[in-house]
């Protein structure tokens, strides 16, 4: 990251003569296809991470108490889970500032790495919510779920294409997911159904929300790049 | 205007003011704020400590029972969670068994093979112990606490641990309870560790479990010395029922009774379990925390532009986490108990509350024009955010109160804590972060102003950072190309690698921070996860310590004889029972003792093992870790979090077995074991563990010392110390280099020293093969580059030693001139016959120290005059210099006396135009030529060299009278000397066969040198003709050597030329008056005005590549193409003046006054980086090939790569460098350079560098 903003400082102030010692490494950087597969790499651990974590927030909840061995419950559930949650933070990160682009209205809003944290902060505090905090019924959950993800959205997106974007998937992801369990394929751990499905859409449009801003902040880069380069051509 | 307009305007008044109110009285303000802080924060104190250790609550055994799940109000020291029934009754059996008395003819495993045996009868009593009253047959299957399963992860310990039945724990455990196992078990001890964990176990292992009690204690061992065996029968109980507890009490009592016990059996200790924090929840949590860190370091990343950054990104933080504290404690006094877990919501609070408007503010402050007051800046740049932070509190409010109003209790607690937060946050804002950031810009505008006064004020070394100027292109924060001196890169291509990897490990001090970071989580775990522990622990070592400590707690001491009277249920029937035996087990002792062991007796091993009790065995289980019982029921999955257990008195039951008892049920491995130790070695362990220690950590030592050795010699393959000694000094410690000490190793390079001059060396020219210099004292001297021998001495005839220091083509600091000018003309009229004082003579801003002062040095002066000519005694130079001089005749003695100019050139012609009338050509009125003596022509005795180059062997002298001299090299002679100017050289430049000279009155002259005899000249040799030479002067056209004067351009500048280039046909010339002049050289044709600096010009750099660099006062440094004239382009690198320039191929290398070094790339004119330098290094650049920068400093000169920045030696040029500064360098073409060295010359070849041009 650090280089890359280097170059791009230098090619800024630069006066249009080409250097040949540089001409490498600035081909390998701007190369579109490889910044792509950069940053789908990147997002792929990131939302692998965040699944596992947040797995084991859900896990907690319902089992009292945990034997020695417990790093095996984070790989508790489906072993395919959290690589799914990557690819699907990859493509919706991926898909974000794509969709940006083709719509013609660059994201601008508050874009900064320390607003991203604090996205992806909120982004698990929810989840902490929806695990630790007890509620009385399950529309109740819902409710404060659904607020605390628009929260969530109109304080780091508010672009009408990230609301969009963000209720269709997750709306796919809720159906994928319910009939996944419909075929058996997967289970949820606790007994109540209706709990698991109230939280669900909330968190996937946080999820989403989330995954977006990161991939905007990490398209940001390749940006600046392209654009330095063609001022330059 | 809409209400919306009034608001904003009004609220933004009244943020001006209050930026004006914290601006104008800082200290009050943060006062103020602090004290509210801790106002609001005291209730803190009330609340409890976080933490996971367990809470204990005792109770009287005799009217317990089982409390009630409604609280009771009346007992008001019960805790809150002493309700209801516990989740099991722990009755402890605390065995003590000894095979007594010892006997020589037992092994060590006699020790505890036997008393462990016993275990099974005892159990099997337990077991079947059945109290009948009359209410019932209870049994301890019926009261016990039955358990199920172990969890599935837990299928190692299924043997062990019982299943399906009664909850009871004891070392019979690792036998099945079966004592034909254990009989038949071989080793008993391997059997025992074979289910200990492997690794560091902070929390309780199954060992503890089963046996009860802490593993050194229980006497397991084949080393015990106190032969008592120790352990535990743990009963876990369902339900309390106090008369079968008694009745098996006292039923054990009986069978088993201790004589001299005199543990209370009164007190029931309720235990309560914290809420656990498992790796599970940990993970999440540092999960946030991680964010948490991320989103503050990129917060505070954006502050910029103040002065100190670490100081403000600490006040933010700082004001975020006490307007948490503020807000919880404020919650606290109006009654609310945080039911939360503090650590967990922590982060989300910071989140919420953010740091945005502390950036923004800090932002909007900077963002302040710089040249307004402090306080006006502050309140500007807060009323301009005001309406922004409003409206976000005021958005973020609202969203917190929609929180609110979920009704779900956890998030509204949550929402008033970040409502209150977030109020304390934006007055912590206001109140406390305005006023440091008031303060910050203050210092900042102190710096600013400190940072404009010039060089010589004494300022210390200036941060390089937040002095740079504002307009300063590359901003403070630290990129990675700005190298600086703290954290040099040892990226060298020439260091091998093993280097590189260690020089990588220790800059960065890997090793250390993962040492360090491991050991502060490990005792955070430790402390965490084991307080209890830990306090017993030290518990126990101040008990130990305190010799009272054991009386007043141990209650009566244990030999006391007498059957205490045991308060507790049950007690009474055993207590005269218990008196029967024991005096019956001591009488064989005497016996044993004096028939087994004859001649040691009371070696301090008792024969008869004590069987003591003490207060430590009352609450045996206290010296277990903590996390004992949870780990013992998170077995069958009950969690012990939120609940209590309540542990009954222990029972105690003590063991003697006879020595016949022992052997009996010896397994017959056991004797393999090595023989019983004698009496003799009963001590042996003890010692052998310390010999074994000693030796040990000799060996240990002496590895380690080989070890170094190794690394040292693979590491350091070259003797630094040697080299050291024999070349001079290499200081480490003073090495420019890094604070880490090391220098990477390259081949030593040493200077050669050239002595013949006695004053301070000036002018320094060299065309390759010849090296010319000339000292203060107008000595000229030819020394040949190779060998470093003196070819020639010229030397200076007249003493008059006007004032020069220096030439001018390595002038710095043309600014101070005009400043310092007034002083200088009063030093020019200074009594002593107008001579102008050495010391004053030129205001340079050089950094250099004072060099030596003209009159003390003067008899150092002497041996040079000597050579050719008859001298004076050097008395006579001392007291008066100006009528002194060297006599070649009368004639010329006369004539100088009557022509005595005050100070030739210098005072009068001195640069600017208010400095009075140019200096009148005096020595044309009255000369007379003299006949020289040795058949040269007269050259100019009295004026001081100012410019001299060197050509062939031609030695071109630029004299400050305006002179313009040729001399021969190698035969030492003048050949020709131009007196068509008047106002003296001060720079020349030698081309071709042409000189253009640049004097001091902004003229320039173009000299054409015609050579009769062209085959002499350039050649070693010396002309055949020289006796043909006329002694006339030298304007006749019939020399070999005439030098004339082609051109005169007249106002080439406004003001004096301070700096001449020449090369690839093109005379640059730069000067006072902001501009540089390009000129051909064929017909001193003027080219090009370049303007584009706002100062004078200092330093000017043209190669045969006709690239045009030149830097000026204001610190700017502007490529020109010299084809067209344009501005290529034009940075700012410095802060004062720049004081030479160099380029190579790819780069531009400049010096300013700040001490700085900055690599600029040439073509594009960005900063690649730059090298803070020690103050007064000079300002003496020279670049030896594409890579390697040589720079001069004080008593040293230093090559760095440049491709890195990389300081790759220092060399030291002489014994006792300091206060000498290297002003001049010239880098030669055999990759040699010469500094000047105060009076000496250094040669240094590098040879490194020639083997990388091959």
């Amino acid at each position: 990251m650090a280089d890359s903003t280097v170059v791009s400082d230098q090619q800024r102030s630069g006066s249009g003569q080409t250097d040949p010692s540089r001409g490498p490494y600035i081909a390998v950087i701007t190369n579109r296809s490889t910044t792509l597969v950069i940053r789908g790499f990147m997002l792929f651990s990131i939302g692998v991470f965040l699944a596992l974590v947040l797995n084991l927030l859900q896990v907690q909840r319902n089992v009292t108490l945990f034997p020695p061995d417990v790093i095996s419950s984070i790989f508790s559930s489906a072993w395919w889970v959290p690589p799914c949650c990557g690819t699907a933070s990859a493509i919706i990160g991926l898909l974000y500032p794509c969709i940006d682009c083709r719509l013609g209205e660059p994201h601008k809003f508050k874009r900064e790495w320390s607003s991203v944290m604090r996205c992806v902060a909120v982004f698990v505090g929810i989840n902490h919510a929806s695990a630790k905090v007890d509620f009385a019924n399950n529309v109740q959950l819902s409710l404060t779920l659904a607020a605390l993800s628009i929260g969530l959205w109109w304080t780091f997106d508010r672009s009408r294409s990230g609301f969009g974007l963000g209720v269709v998937i997750a709306l796919l992801a809720t159906l994928s997911t319910q009939l996944l369990v419909y075929n058996g394929v997967f289970q949820y751990t606790s007994p109540d159904f209706l709990y698991i499905r109230s939280w669900l859409p909330c968190i996937f449009f946080a999820g989403v929300i989330t995954m977006g801003n990161i991939g905007r902040q990490l398209a940001l880069y390749e940006c600046k790049l392209m654009s330095e380069k063609t001022h330059q051509d | 205007m809409t209400v919306r307009e009034r608001l904003r305007e009004k609220i933004s008044a009244a943020f001006y003011r209050h930026g004006l109110l914290c601006a104008s009285y800082p200290v009050p303000i943060i006062l103020f704020t602090s004290a509210s802080i801790l106002a609001c924060c005291y209730p803190l104190l009330r609340l409890p400590l976080p933490g996971t250790g367990p809470v204990e609550f005792t109770t009287r055994v005799r009217d317990y029972t089982v409390p009630s799940h409604e609280p009771q109000g009346d007992l008001g020291e019960q805790p809150d969670w002493y309700r209801g029934p516990p989740v099991a009754y722990i009755q402890p059996v605390l065995v003590k068994a000894a095979v007594s008395p010892w006997d020589s003819t037992l092994v060590p495993v006699d020790v505890f093979r036997s008393p462990l045996g016993r275990v099974f009868s005892l159990l099997e009593e337990i077991r079947n112990h059945v109290h009948d009253d009359g209410s019932g047959i209870r049994s301890l299957e019926a009261l016990c606490l039955q358990v199920t399963d172990l969890l599935p992860g837990l299928r190692r310990m299924q043997r062990v641990l019982p299943e399906h039945g009664c909850l009871l724990v004891s070392p019979g455990n690792y036998w099945q309870n079966q004592r034909e196992l254990f009989d038949s078990d071989p080793d008993l001890l391997k059997t025992v560790h074979q289910h200990e964990p492997k690794g560091l176990h902070t929390s309780a292992t199954l060992r503890d479990l089963l046996f009860g009690v802490p593993v050194k204690h229980t006497g397991v061992s084949l080393y015990s010395r106190k032969r008592v065996v120790t352990y535990t029968i743990t009963m876990v109980l369902g339900s309390y029922d106090a008369r079968f507890l008694s009745s098996l009490r006292a039923r054990l009592r009986q069978l088993h009774p201790s004589v001299n016990c005199s543990l209370r059996e009164d007190h029931m200790v309720h235990v309560h379990f914290k809420e656990e924090i498992g790796m599970a929840e940990l993970i999440p949590l540092v999960t946030t925390y991680i964010i948490l860190f991320a989103y503050i370091y990129f917060s505070t990343r954006k502050i910029d532009m103040v002065k100190s950054k670490w100081g403000l990104a600490l006040a933010a933080v700082v004001t975020v986490l006490s307007s948490l504290l503020m807000s919880v404690g404020l919650c606290t006094l109006f009654g609310l108990t945080p039911t939360l877990n503090g650590g967990e919501i922590f982060p989300y609070l910071v989140v919420v509350i953010g740091l945005e408007n502390v950036l923004v503010l800090t932002k909007s402050v900077v963002s302040t024009p710089v040249d307004l007051e402090v306080k006006l800046r502050i309140a500007q740049g807060l009323s301009n955010e005001s309406w922004s932070i409003m409206k976000n509190m005021a958005t973020e409010l609202c969203i917190i109160l929609i929180g609110y109003f979920t009704l779900v209790p956890a998030i509204q607690e949550f929402c008033l804590f970040a409502v209150v937060g977030l109020v304390s946050d934006f007055f912590l804002q206001m109140f406390f972060f305005t006023t440091v950031l008031s303060i910050d810009i203050r210092r900042m505008e102190l710096a600013d102003l400190n940072r404009r006064l010039p060089a010589e004020a004494g300022m210390p070394l200036p941060k390089p950072g937040p002095l740079r100027p504002r307009e300063a292109p590359p901003p403070p924060r630290p990129s990675p190309h700005t190298i600086t001196l703290q954290t040099p890169a040892f990226r060298n291509l020439r260091l091998p690698k093993r280097l590189r990897v260690v020089y990588f490990l220790a800059r960065t001090r890997l090793a250390q921070r993962f040492i360090m970071v491991g050991t502060v989580i490990w005792i955070g775990i430790l402390a965490y996860t084991d307080p209890a522990g830990l306090r017993t622990y030290l518990a126990a070592q101040v008990s130990e310590q305190s010799p009272l400590g054991d009386g007043g707690a141990g209650g009566l001491p244990p030999h006391l004889g007498v059957a205490p009277v045991f308060p507790g249920p049950g007690g009474d029937p055993v207590g005269t029972l218990s008196v029967l035996p024991a005096p019956a087990e001591p009488t064989p002792l005497p016996e044993n003792q004096s028939q087994g062991h004859h001649g040691a007796p009371g070696e301090g091993v008792p024969l008869v093992p004590q069987i003591s009790w003490g207060a430590e065995d009352e609450e045996g289980w206290r010296r277990l870790s903590f996390r004992h019982w949870p780990s013992l029921f998170s077995y069958y999955n009950i969690t012990l979090a939120k609940r209590y257990i309540s542990i009954l008195p222990v029972i105690p039951i003590t063991l003697h077995l006879s020595p016949r008892e022992a052997i009996e049920t010896r397994h017959p491995q056991d004797t393999r074991h090595p023989p019983p130790p004698s009496l003799k070695t009963n001590d042996l362990p003890a010692d052998l563990t310390l010999y074994k220690v000693a030796a040990l950590g000799l060996a240990a030592g002496v590895l380690l010392v080989l070890l170094l050795f190794c690394l040292y010699r693979v590491l350091c393959s070259r003797n630094y110390g040697q080299n050291g000694v024999a070349h001079g000094r290499r200081r480490r410690g003073d090495l420019p280099c890094d604070d880490y000490g090391y220098s990477p190793p390259i081949s030593e390079i040493s200077p050669l020293l050239l002595c013949g001059h006695s004053m301070d060396i000036e002018c320094l020219a060299s065309d390759g093969m010849l090296l010319a210099s000339c000292c203060l004292a107008g000595q000229i001297r030819v020394w040949d580059t190779q060998t470093g021998d003196c070819l020639t001495v010229i030397p200076k005839h007249g003493l008059r030693r006007s004032s020069s220091s220096g030439c001018w083509e390595q002038r710095d600091g043309w600014d101070a001139v005009g400043v310092a000018e007034p002083e200088n003309l009063g030093g020019g009229t200074e009594p002593g016959g107008g001579v102008f004082d050495e010391g004053e003579g030129y205001p340079l801003r050089r950094r250099t120290t004072p060099r030596p002062a003209l009159f003390e040095n003067q008899p150092d002066l002497t041996p040079l005059i000597d050579t050719n000519f008859d001298s004076q005694p050097p008395s006579h130079l001392l007291l008066t210099p100006p009528r002194d001089g060297f006599d070649f005749g009368g004639l010329v003695e006369k004539a100088y006396l009557e022509h005595e100019p005050p100070s030739p050139g210098l005072t009068a012609s001195y640069p600017s135009p208010l400095s009075g009338p140019p200096p009148q050509r005096r020595r044309s009125l009255g000369y007379i030529q003299p006949p020289a003596p040795q058949g040269q022509e007269t050259p100019d005795w009295e004026s001081a060299v100012w410019a001299m180059e060197l050509r062939g062997n031609l030695i071109a002298a630029g004299r400050s009278n305006g002179k313009l001299e040729l001399w021969d090299a190698v035969e030492g002679s003048l050949r020709c000397s131009n007196e068509d100017g008047v106002s003296g050289i001060t720079a020349l430049a030698f081309l071709n066969n042409r000189i253009v000279a640049a004097r001091l009155d902004g003229s320039l002259d173009f000299f054409t040198v015609d050579i009769n005899k062209p085959l002499g000249l350039l050649q070693y040799r010396g002309p055949p003709g020289r006796s043909n030479m006329p002694p006339s002067p030298c304007y006749s056209s019939e020399d070999v050597i005439s030098c004339q004067l082609t051109r005169s351009v007249q106002c080439a500048h406004q003001k004096p030329i301070t700096v001449l280039r020449a090369a690839a046909g093109r005379v640059v010339t730069g000067s006072q008056d902001h501009t540089v002049r390009v000129y051909r050289l064929e017909d001193s044709c003027c080219l090009f005005t370049l303007q584009g600096h706002s100062g004078g010009i200092t330093a000017i750099y043209i190669d045969q590549t006709m690239v045009l660099a030149s830097g000026g006062q204001d610190g700017a440094i502007c490529l020109w193409d010299v084809l067209t004239g344009s501005r290529v382009s034009h940075v700012y690198g410095h802060r004062g003046d720049v004081t030479s320039l160099v380029c190579t191929t790819s780069c531009v290398i400049s010096s300013g006054l700040d001490d700085l070094i900055c690599i600029w790339d040439r073509s594009t004119g960005i900063k690649l980086y730059s090298i803070q330098q020690e103050v007064g290094c000079g300002a003496s650049l020279g670049v030896i090939s594409e890579s390697l920068l040589v720079t001069g400093g004080q008593g040293c000169v230093s090559f760095w790569d440049l491709n890195f920045g990389d300081l790759l030696q220092t060399v030291y040029l002489g014994q006792s460098s300091d206060g000498q500064g290297v002003r001049q360098l010239v880098v030669l073409n055999n990759a040699a350079i010469v500094c000047d060295f105060g009076s000496e010359l250094s040669l240094v070849y590098v040879p490194s560098v020639l083997e990388k041009l091959d």
